[in-house]
């Protein structure tokens, strides 16, 4: 049995999806900018990709950019604005469990002489209001936020956030990045106060190298690309039809019966962990409780074990989690977020992630917390000291 | 310039008395081995102390790069060749000269430089001898460039003619790895971790021309499937310059365990050095090999001080360890490591066997009769282990 519980750092893509998009490579190939019949096609399917992501979000089609993902679209939001907006201030911010895409973002800006300021977290790893509130000046220009985090699923106070901002400086634009967000929870940028907001497809059932970034009307925005000019040129280059489609199908199946399969995921997020702290002992399951965490995310800590061998225990019986966060377990530094929010040093290396889909099923779980339980104390046994 | 063909010096073959056509042979053999990747045709031939590569639709830059990662290739000059026209004559010396001035009109653009030519006729019957032949071509070059300056003692271009079966015009040296051709010496077994040293000493005692097999101790689940994909990566580096490894994967889990639990934590890291060593020793004598390839160093870490040497190299009975990194520092291995291109491999952060129960103080002077005194504690099941791990061995060819 295979128990594919690493939603978070990517997904199986939908077959749906999967169908579409080798239909419109196979079939729908034409070039979006050419002007026949077969351009017609392939810019329509732009169009309805626009259509149905716009009102995902409640939207305009307009206010949709496509992008290669969410690196990109983080890239492009972040230093995108900042550099539009430099005239008027060079103040930005950020907070300290961001993912590197967006980090690395701001490091560029500091090269570039902006000045950033990065709030901390609580011990559930949200931004607190007050040091939000503290640290926007009339200078600042951007506030950048994850929704929800990678890392441990906790869900930032965006829309808070959001309306503090504006209440503060009201020119201060706010970038959330719902890499981990979209799909399962509702999110309104208009009534958010978000004025741009990244997006990838591959964490929702959809193709790989393909995202989106919303664009509120009006915003000012330099590209980070240059070319041919598609997308009233703020991201040129011939756009990815099949990616786009698939991504659009993706969206449509993930906000369909929403209600009822977030409900879903919800309940087998309760499951899992409470049976985790019923069957494991030593266990810490980090993040906030219930209400403020996302359904599919879960970060446990076991004691007295390192992440990356229970990883390939679990690997070898076909189980797939990750240690930390995916995007940074081939490094030897330490997660950012379990150590802001101030996790004992020796369970820092003892955490993994489980994160679940639609797909997910009971069979898995229960598969999964066997596993562990039949092995942990064997595997304790041999914990370097 | 189009060059089409390759002149291959080398050094210590040269002097290999009459085994010398099985050191050259080999040689032939290794270019072979690696032309074979490369696109064009290649004839390749031995005669009289060179061998020569004629090559026609190649791409310059591949065939340098393959022909730097045959051992016992000193240097790598591109040449232009003139083939006799019809069946006795090479170009008269105006043609040669001819040829000369058009060699340096192709590859030096830039004429203020000085130069010297250096003839060499081994073609007795030509009619003007080594001496003449270079004041001659030299002074052919000078009217044809009056930018160019003549320096014999010093000159930033050498350029070569040979009249032998055939005319060679050659002025660069492109730096080749040295060493023996692979097949001359014989076979032994590297113990190959993911680290930076390994692979290098493996590199080390293959430029000898020996062949080279390899033992990975992987200990699933406390090490990853990406640290023994790293692993057969390192071999595959390696290969380039070896040809063929067989890479033996051997699953060491339990001993490591059972050590874990019946010796002190300090001593772990040598003891279980000792049975990989001792492991290793087996599959090599199986193998026909006729010694062990460590990247040990004295003094780099715990388990490589004199002492832990000793305790380590003293369970192998049936051949020599070859230890050919024992005097370098770290930052010479690192070089070469970056030199094969095994580097950015090398430090992919994945755990190896060895690091993964390291204690935080292990002993660092290991005396060998308290160590085999500890080991009794395993004679309950250790053989039985060892022939299991043996029995795990899984040969993956690269």
């Amino acid at each position: 049995m295979i128990a594919y519980l690493d939603n978070s750092a990517t997904t199986r893509a939908a077959d749906e999806v999967a169908l579409l998009v080798a239909k419109v490579m196979t079939e729908e190939y034409g070039n979006p900018s050419s002007v026949h019949h077969m351009g017609t096609i392939a810019s329509n399917r732009l169009i309805d990709a626009r259509e149905i992501l716009s009102s995902t979000l409640k939207v305009t089609p307009q206010e949709i950019v496509f992008t290669s993902g969410g690196t990109e679209s983080d890239n492009m939001a972040i230093l995108g604005v900042s550099r539009a907006m430099s005239h008027s201030g060079k103040h930005v911010i950020t907070t300290s469990v961001e993912h590197p895409a967006v980090l690395e973002s701001f490091e560029e800006l500091k090269r570039e002489g902006f000045e950033v300021s990065i709030l901390p977290v609580d011990g559930e790893g949200r931004v607190r209001l007050s040091d939000l509130e503290k640290a926007i000046r009339p200078d600042t220009v951007l506030v950048s936020m994850m929704h929800v985090n990678n890392e441990i699923g906790s869900v930032m106070p965006i829309e808070e956030a959001g309306r503090l901002i504006k209440s503060v400086n009201p020119k201060t634009l706010f970038h959330v990045d719902a890499v981990q967000s979209y799909g399962k929870f509702i999110i309104r940028p208009r009534s958010m106060n978000i004025d741009l907001l990244s997006v990838s497809s591959h964490k929702i059932h959809g193709p790989k190298g393909v995202g989106f970034l919303y664009v509120k009307k009006g915003t000012r925005i330099n590209p980070i690309g240059y070319g041919g000019g598609q997308q009233k040129g703020l991201r040129s280059g011939t756009e990815n039809v099949p990616g786009i489609a698939g991504m659009a199908l993706a969206a449509q199946i993930s906000y369909t019966d929403f209600d009822e399969k977030i409900g879903r995921l919800r309940e087998m997020r309760d499951y899992l962990t409470a049976s985790l702290k019923e069957r494991i002992p030593d266990i810490t399951i980090n993040g906030p409780e219930r209400e403020s965490v996302a359904p599919h995310i879960v970060s446990v800590s076991i004691k007295g074990l390192r992440a990356e061998t229970v990883l390939n225990m679990l690997s070898d019986k076909e189980i797939y989690v990750s240690a930390g966060s995916a995007c940074t377990s081939n490094n030897p530094h330490v997660s950012n977020t379990l150590k802001a929010i101030g996790l004992d040093t020796d369970l820092l290396e003892s955490t993994i992630r489980i994160s679940m889909s639609h797909y997910t099923t009971r069979e898995e779980i229960d598969y999964l917390l066997d596993t562990l339980e039949s092995s942990v104390d064997t595997m304790r046994k041999f914990y370097r000291h | 310039m189009q060059y089409h063909a390759f002149v291959i010096k080398y050094a210590e073959i040269g002097v290999k008395g009459k085994n010398r056509y099985i050191f050259e042979d080999a040689l032939v053999g290794q270019i072979k081995r690696v032309l074979k990747k490369c696109d064009g045709s290649f004839s390749i031939s031995k005669v009289a102390g060179r061998i020569y590569i004629a090559a026609e639709d190649f791409d310059f830059d591949e065939t340098v790069d393959a022909l730097k990662t045959v051992f016992g290739i000193t240097g790598i000059c591109p040449a232009v060749a003139i083939k006799r026209d019809g069946e006795n004559f090479l170009p008269d010396v105006p043609g040669v000269c001819r040829a000369v001035i058009d060699f340096v009109e192709g590859v030096y653009p830039d004429k203020h430089r000085t130069f010297k030519i250096r003839c060499r006729r081994v073609d007795k019957s030509y009619p003007m001898d080594s001496m003449e032949l270079a004041a001659e071509i030299g002074a052919r070059v000078l009217e044809a460039f009056p930018e160019m300056k003549v320096d014999v003692h010093n000159p930033d271009i050498l350029i070569n003619v040979e009249i032998r079966e055939q005319l060679n015009i050659f002025s660069e040296i492109i730096s080749g790895p040295g060493g023996m051709p692979i097949g001359t010496a014989g076979k032994a077994m590297l113990l190959l971790s993911g680290g930076i040293d390994s692979p290098v000493a493996g590199y080390m005692v293959a430029k000898r021309g020996v062949e080279l097999e390899a033992v990975y101790f992987n200990a699933p689940p406390y090490t990853s499937e990406k640290a023994r994909q790293k692993v057969v990566d390192l071999a595959k580096i390696i290969a380039r310059y070896t040809g063929k490894i067989k890479l033996h994967v051997i699953n060491f889990t339990d001993i490591q365990m059972y050590i874990y639990e019946k010796c002190p934590h300090d001593e772990l890291t040598i003891i279980m050095r000792r049975y990989m060593m001792k492991i290793a020793d087996i599959l090599a004598a199986r193998s026909g090999c006729m010694g062990l390839i460590t990247g040990e160093s004295i003094g780099q870490v715990a388990s490589q001080t004199m002492q832990s040497l000793m305790c380590t190299g003293e369970v192998v009975r049936d051949m020599p360890v070859y230890r050919p990194l024992i005097a370098f520092d770290k930052q010479d291995i690192v070089d070469i490591s970056v030199k094969i291109d095994a580097y950015e491999t090398s430090i992919l952060p994945y755990e190896d066997c060895c690091t993964i129960f390291v204690a935080k103080h292990p002993v660092t002077k290991p005396r060998l009769d308290v160590i085999e005194r500890h080991e009794e504690s395993l004679s309950e099941r250790i053989e039985e282990l060892v022939e299991t791990a043996l029995s795990t061995d899984e040969v993956i060819e690269l």
